[in-house]
């Protein structure tokens, strides 16, 4: 089993998404549910939906308990990895990256023994 | 400091550094470079190298056990220990190690992981556990004395408990998965208890030649994002999760310290 999560998501119309969660890992966070499929609404007047977008409304619709395992402040928890299409988000501007239809996103925590 | 530039997700105005062939697909915090999946595996694979040749780690013909949780660091570790073992001809004989504290939840499921490793890199595994050597379980132990301190313990034991499952195969060396990140967390935890002592060795590389069983650690220079990338990437096999005792650990909190830090570097 790895270690992470994995949620897809778009902004507007088509949902296609799926969360892979690990085993005693961030999964316990959201009803130990590896894979979910969510469709995120973009606020009015936003264009296009970025991980900053993405990880509040995680926070608030798919994060069931321990927010604070996941998330500091708006962004994640420091040892918490973030990949998007399987690229490191920091290549992509971290909170500032930008979501398409049908984009992977995926978040590996490092904070467990080794 | 960082670099505030946006790089667009589709456009990859950005090429791997080392290569500048393909897509990069992280920044590696070990140099802020960006890198490709193929370049980062053979950066990876070829600085740990270096770390074993340039600190002479092994002998040719040595026996060597790689202590082996099931977690990410000892898998990472098996697996490239199995592979530069091949690729450079150490000419090393090795084990898997485990070591069965008892810890229901947590250490029973990641044995399993361990198993499967054993058949995954074909490496033969021993297991030691706390129950036969002292007869008491970490479940036991933690019931007696409170959940304090219960690193101090177990960490105690471990040590014990890992010399003589070496012994019992009759290994030359002792490895483990010790990344640069716990050796930071360390270094941090000894000075912020004053431990003078622990201090001025823990950064050693071999530790323990005055003792029964040597121990070094070729991930000293290793990064943590870097060992679990490299395990997503490769899809390899290993088991996550904190150990039930460890919310109560000091350390924690010179890995949150460390972890902000690093973020506004």
């Amino acid at each position: 089993m790895s270690p992470f999560f994995c949620l897809c998501s778009t902004g507007s119309d088509v949902a296609c998404c799926y969360w892979i969660c690990c085993s005693g890992g961030l999964e316990l966070l959201c009803d130990s549910v590896k894979m979910h499929n969510v469709n995120v609404d973009l606020e009015n007047g936003l264009e296009q939906l970025t991980m900053k977008d993405l990880l509040a409304w995680a926070r608030t619709n798919l994060i069931k308990e321990r927010p604070e395992m996941f998330m500091k402040g708006d962004t994640v928890r420091p040892g918490v990895l973030v990949l998007v299409n399987d690229c490191d988000w920091e290549l992509s501007g971290q909170l500032d990256t930008t979501l398409q239809e049908k984009d992977v996103v995926v978040f590996i925590s490092t904070l467990h023994g080794g | 400091m960082e670099e505030g530039n946006k790089i667009p997700k589709s456009a990859s105005s950005r090429l791997c550094c080392r290569c500048n062939e393909r897509k990069p697909a992280l920044k590696r915090p070990k140099t802020l470079e960006q890198i490709c999946r193929k370049c980062f595996y053979e950066v990876f694979e070829e600085e740990i190298h270096q770390v074993i040749v340039g600190n002479q780690l092994f002998k040719a013909g040595e026996r060597v056990a790689i202590g082996a949780s099931g977690g990410k660091d000892s898998t990472v570790l098996a697996y490239v220990m199995s592979e530069l073992n091949r690729r450079h001809n150490y000419g090393l004989d090795l084990f898997l190690l485990s070591v069965d504290e008892g810890i229901t939840g947590y250490r029973d499921d990641s044995l399993e992981t361990v198993k499967r490793n054993e058949v995954q890199y074909g490496l033969p595994l021993k297991i030691v556990s706390y129950k036969e050597l002292y007869g008491w379980t970490m479940d036991e132990i933690v019931k007696v004395i409170g959940l304090k301190n219960n690193c101090t313990f177990c960490g105690v034991f471990r040590r014990q408990a890992l010399d003589r499952g070496a012994a019992y195969l009759k290994v030359d060396k002792l490895v483990t998965g010790h990344n640069a990140d716990d050796i930071a967390e360390t270094v941090l935890l000894n000075i912020l208890r004053g431990d003078v002592a622990r201090l001025s060795r823990c950064t050693s590389i071999t530790t323990g030649e005055d003792g029964p069983i040597p121990r070094c650690k070729p991930f000293k220079y290793t990064y943590e994002k870097e060992i679990v990338m490299y395990a997503y990437f490769k899809k390899l096999d290993y088991f996550s999760t904190e150990c039930i005792y460890s919310p109560n650990a000091y350390r924690g909190f010179a890995r949150e310290f460390i972890k902000d830090l690093e973020r506004i570097r």
